[in-house]
């Protein structure tokens, strides 16, 4: 913790978990979807239904969605931004999900990726984490660089992409799998200290097994 | 090396004959490896933040998102001559509730430490720094000094409403706004920290009850009493009134009532001003609204 954890960070009020970081999940689900989308369909869970309104939880999450950051005044304006963009928003309710964190939102988004689902909650102070990417459970926070792998659940994946980061002198903070059952498609989740060569997606391609590779930037 | 009591660090700065702010420079500089200058620049940012949405806040009636609070810091501006609290209580007071009026209007503010609670220290400092005529970078050498004090309560106790009540968000910024306000004018490192236990004394206790849970009722107000509790515990502290409690063992104090309020006074809307009639009839006409 430094002193600028304490006076500041400068951000659109009025609260920082359900405006400031409203802002960071939907920035943080725009590049993980990492193309262009015409349709975007939140679900607000909880907390974030109860007083999403008031908080500006709507717009700040679809200000995020459009690539703004928490201390954009433009916040505000963000469904006048969506409309100009061309982008169709949807809202859904779900007052209380005991399964949930108080402050969850669900991102879908449709666009040239085809539909992809994003889920996260806001912790408290701006800290977010992204517990959910099309089924499979997730666990990082936008606070490091991320790399997401989808590929086959099968041996070697791992280690392969490893050694490809050692050998770019990328040090792995924290990493993650996660699949839905044995020998299917799995995530693999990597958090970096340093930024992830621009080449990463094309570098892994080839690898039998690797279907995508997603670099998430910290936000 | 890390300080973790304000005991530490007012005696290292009495040590040296210097500021608080100088020790925390200092250290800041050691763990983060910015230079002294980079670290008063961006604190200047941050000021630069705070002054805009004072006189922002303070220039006309700015209604919130849900249409439940507006204009809390330009009303109170309009008397800050003729009141009876006296020009600098007024001045710090009404800017407190102005930068929290811009917070709720969806305007851009500095959490400090909190965005319920970001009225509290520019409303100090700006209305301290102008009744003696300092410079924008003492003032900005005066808000290291409150991040500093916010540090160390968020080491030892807990700056969160949901943790530890208002307490822990205004209280805390009284606190930080208090010990800043000393410096500021001029009195000793002791005296910052004493002036720090008497405000975070004074609002020991304070429950997070928000209606609607909307960050509005009662915390625009409170910001304000934030505000002028902090310029008078400077004043008492600078007219050697002791805290007969250490600093330390106040803001340990204020951790372990924080975490002994039941769920329903920390930030979760289920009691206080919140489950009032009128709170409660409050929140069901803004969920309709929705």
């Amino acid at each position: 913790m430094n002193l600028f954890d304490i006076i500041g960070p400068v951000i659109i009020g009025p609260s920082s978990s359900h405006t400031a970081g409203a802002v960071r999940l939907g920035k943080l689900a725009r590049s993980i979807y990492g193309g262009s989308f015409h349709k975007a369909e939140i679900t607000l869970y909880n907390s974030f239904s109860k007083t999403g309104k008031g908080h500006g939880t709507d717009k700040a999450l679809v200000a995020g969605i459009l690539g703004m950051n928490p201390d954009d005044e433009e916040i505000r304006n963000a469904f006048d931004y969506g409309k100009d963009a061309g982008l169709e928003i949807l809202f859904q309710h779900q007052n209380s999900n005991r399964a949930y964190h108080p402050n969850t939102a669900r991102i879908k988004l449709m666009g040239q990726n085809g539909v992809m689902s994003i889920m996260g909650c806001s912790l408290g102070g701006g800290r977010v984490m992204i517990i959910d990417i099309d089924g499979f459970k997730t666990e990082f926070t936008g606070e490091f660089n991320t790399i997401i792998v989808v590929q086959n659940d099968k041996p070697g994946i791992v280690a392969f992409v490893a050694s490809y980061l050692a050998e770019k002198n990328i040090n792995i903070a924290q990493m993650k799998l996660s699949r839905k059952s044995k020998g299917d498609t799995a995530l693999m989740i990597i958090e970096t200290d340093e930024t992830p060569p621009k080449s990463i997606k094309v570098d892994l391609k080839d690898y039998d097994g690797i279907h995508k590779t997603i670099v998430v930037p910290t936000v | 090396m890390s300080l973790y009591t304000m005991q530490q660090i007012i005696e290292a700065a009495e040590e040296k004959r210097t500021k608080i702010s100088t020790v925390a420079i200092e250290l800041e500089s050691k763990e983060t490896g910015l230079s002294n200058t980079e670290i008063k620049e961006k604190m200047t940012c941050n000021y630069n933040v705070m002054k805009d949405s004072v006189s922002h806040g303070i220039s006309k009636i700015i209604p919130s998102i849900s249409g439940l609070t507006g204009g809390e810091g330009f009303n109170l501006w309009q008397c800050k001559e003729k009141g009876l609290s006296g020009e600098t209580i007024l001045k710090a007071s009404s800017r407190a509730m102005a930068v929290s009026n811009i917070n709720a209007s969806m305007g851009r503010i500095v959490a400090a430490p909190t965005a319920g609670s970001c009225g509290i220290i520019p409303g100090v400092l700006i209305t301290v720094g102008e009744l003696l005529g300092k410079s924008d970078e003492e003032i900005v050498e005066a808000l290291i000094t409150s991040a500093v004090v916010g540090k160390i309560i968020a080491q030892n106790a807990t700056l969160a409403g949901a943790e530890g009540g208002c307490q822990a968000e205004c209280g805390a910024a009284s606190a930080m706004a208090a010990a800043a306000a000393v410096e500021l004018a001029g009195g000793s490192p002791t005296q910052s920290g004493d002036a720090a236990a008497i405000a975070l004394k004074g609002i020991m206790g304070l429950i997070c009850d928000p209606v609607a849970g909307l960050v509005e009722v009662p915390c625009i107000k409170r910001n304000s009493f934030g505000a002028a509790q902090a310029i008078l515990a400077a004043d008492m502290a600078m007219s050697d009134i002791k805290s007969v409690i250490p600093i330390d063992e106040v803001i340990k104090a204020m951790g372990e009532v924080g975490h002994a309020m039941p769920v329903e006074f920390r930030e979760t809307s289920m009691g206080g001003l919140a489950a009032t009639d009128t709170g409660k009839a409050l929140e069901e006409k803004l969920m309709k609204k929705e």
